[in-house]
């Protein structure tokens, strides 16, 4: 399987993963959408130098994915690409923060350090939080807990239809990449002079593609809005999974649970 | 029920016509093949039917003559099965493919799942409800496109190229459908063997005119206006 096959695949299995009928899935995207909202907020809220706070954090993607039964490796390897610009981003202030806060066994652990460690894990957390997000709800009900919430239509059909366009733009890409390397054969990739028209054909398939694909919606009653999906509406079970959250988040977030910890243990 | 009159098309003003001057009545619960070479405009009848493109003449759906404000009401009443499966199922699994149309009418939930229900159960397919498309062999795909229109419950049925691609079980599965459809129905396709199957009556296009309109009896028997429009006997008729 090639890199864009793979892709596809990639893009099918979350839409298979968002198929389950675990706890977690059966809630309604609103409810999801708001817990995740909400953590991701209280992560980004802790302070560069408060990695003994945001540890506890941890307890929500853990249950989350001990509860919906999406494997842990599977996040990690579809935020493969992701994580390295996570790291790139606070890579240089261990070199620029260079004042020792605490030392563990005598050496030194630096201001920049920690705060690194603090990004990193905040990244890791909140791609983990949208990565649950996807894996257990469909993009339909996401757009349409959007739209519940007033986003415009614009901007969630915009949404919906991109990661539908995404999946037809990649199958017309690997019928070009396979039609070319069948007339170029021992050449390693697209050779740069072909890129122009390479390109320039890619966009005018994927409009045809998804005129053709638009064509179908309008025939078939589409006015410019998606019809709701099944579990964007509430119920108690809804109420009940966002009161509990938002309450546990909220606990994780102004209790020290780390220093708590650490009195008990001393 | 559809009624074309001195309908003409094309591209630009510059460009020669796709479609000149072409006329043509069908009535309810007929069933027409429209055929005809490459670009001798099958595809082009159909969409200016269902309104995607407009040309000069008047077509007349049920009564109404389709234009901006009748769009609607000349897509609920014709299902058009696409050629290419893909294009057709958008929505991540058949039943919410099948739900669409019905949801975006008005339906609410419950009228558009019992709708999808009794069309997959009429087509025997109820196996492939909660399946999602992606993982559909192309046979199922086919079929499933069928269905998505069918659950809109539509009067008329277009239909292009629906045996493109099928092997010979999956063609035959999709003719014996095409025929248990009481609807009116339009089929455009290169398959003629299929056509006679399906269709007592044809119409066959060449260079954007009407060549012969009539019993498909006759005109798919008639060796040397097929071959004048570039296309060839069905293979039934070849050996006789």
């Amino acid at each position: 399987m090639n890199k864009i096959e793979q892709s596809i695949s990639e893009l099918y299995e979350i839409d298979d993963l968002a198929a389950g009928n675990s706890m977690i899935h059966r809630r309604s995207a609103l409810a999801k959408l708001a817990v995740t909202v909400l953590y991701i907020i209280l992560v980004m809220s802790f302070h560069k130098y408060d990695l003994p706070g945001l540890v506890p954090m941890v307890f929500y993607p853990v249950i989350l994915f001990q509860l919906s039964g999406i494997p842990v490796s599977l996040c990690f390897k579809k935020l493969r690409y992701v994580l390295p610009v996570v790291c790139a981003v606070g890579i240089v202030n261990p070199f620029l923060d260079r004042s020792p806060v605490l030392y563990l066994g005598g050496v030194p652990v630096t201001g920049g350090m920690i705060s690194f460690l603090t990004l990193l894990l905040k990244g890791i957390f909140c791609l983990q939080a949208s990565f649950l997000l996807i894996s257990t709800t469909r993009i339909e009900e996401i757009c349409a807990a959007l739209r519940k919430i007033r986003v415009p239509s614009m901007l969630v059909t915009l949404l919906l239809l991109t990661y539908r366009y995404v999946t037809l733009m990649a199958q017309e890409v690997l019928v070009m990449t396979q039609a070319y390397s069948l007339r170029a054969p021992g050449q390693k990739g697209i050779h740069y002079s072909a890129w122009g028209s390479f390109l320039g054909q890619l966009l005018i398939r994927s409009r045809d593609r998804a005129q053709q694909l638009y064509s179908a919606m309008l025939l078939r009653g589409y006015r410019g809005e998606f019809p709701h999906a099944q579990r964007a509406a509430g119920g108690f079970p809804d109420m009940a999974y966002t009161l509990v959250w938002t309450a546990f988040l909220l606990f994780l977030r102004f209790v020290d649970l780390s220093t708590l910890a650490g009195g008990l243990l001393i | 029920m559809i009624t074309f009159e001195n309908v003409s098309f094309s591209y630009g003003s510059a460009e020669k016509p796709v479609l000149s001057n072409i006329s043509f009545y069908i009535g309810r619960g007929e069933s027409v093949g429209l055929i005809g070479a490459n670009g001798a405009g099958k595809s082009t009848v159909m969409k200016l039917l269902l309104g995607l493109l407009k040309g000069t003449g008047r077509i007349v759906v049920d009564g109404k003559e389709v234009q901006a404000d009748t769009l609607s009401y000349v897509r609920k009443k014709l299902g058009f099965v696409l050629q290419n499966s893909d294009d057709q199922m958008f929505m991540p699994t058949v039943l919410e493919d099948m739900m669409f149309g019905p949801l975006n009418y008005g339906a609410d939930r419950k009228t558009a799942e019992e709708a999808a229900d009794r069309t997959l159960e009429r087509l025997g397919l109820m196996y492939l409800k909660n399946r999602h498309n992606h993982r559909l062999s192309e046979g199922e795909k086919r079929m499933a496109a069928i269905a998505t229109v069918l659950a809109m419950e539509p009067e008329g049925l277009l239909m292009d190229e629906p045996t493109a691609s099928l092997d010979p079980f999956n063609r035959r599965i999709v003719i014996d459908t095409i025929n248990a459809q009481p609807q009116t129905k339009i089929i455009t396709s290169h398959d003629l063997d299929m056509i006679c199957d399906t269709c007592p009556r044809v119409i066959l296009l060449s260079r954007g005119s009407v060549e012969a309109d009539g019993p498909a009896d006759e005109i798919l028997r008639d060796r040397a206006l097929l071959e004048r429009c570039h296309l060839e006997l069905p293979i039934r008729y070849q050996f006789r």
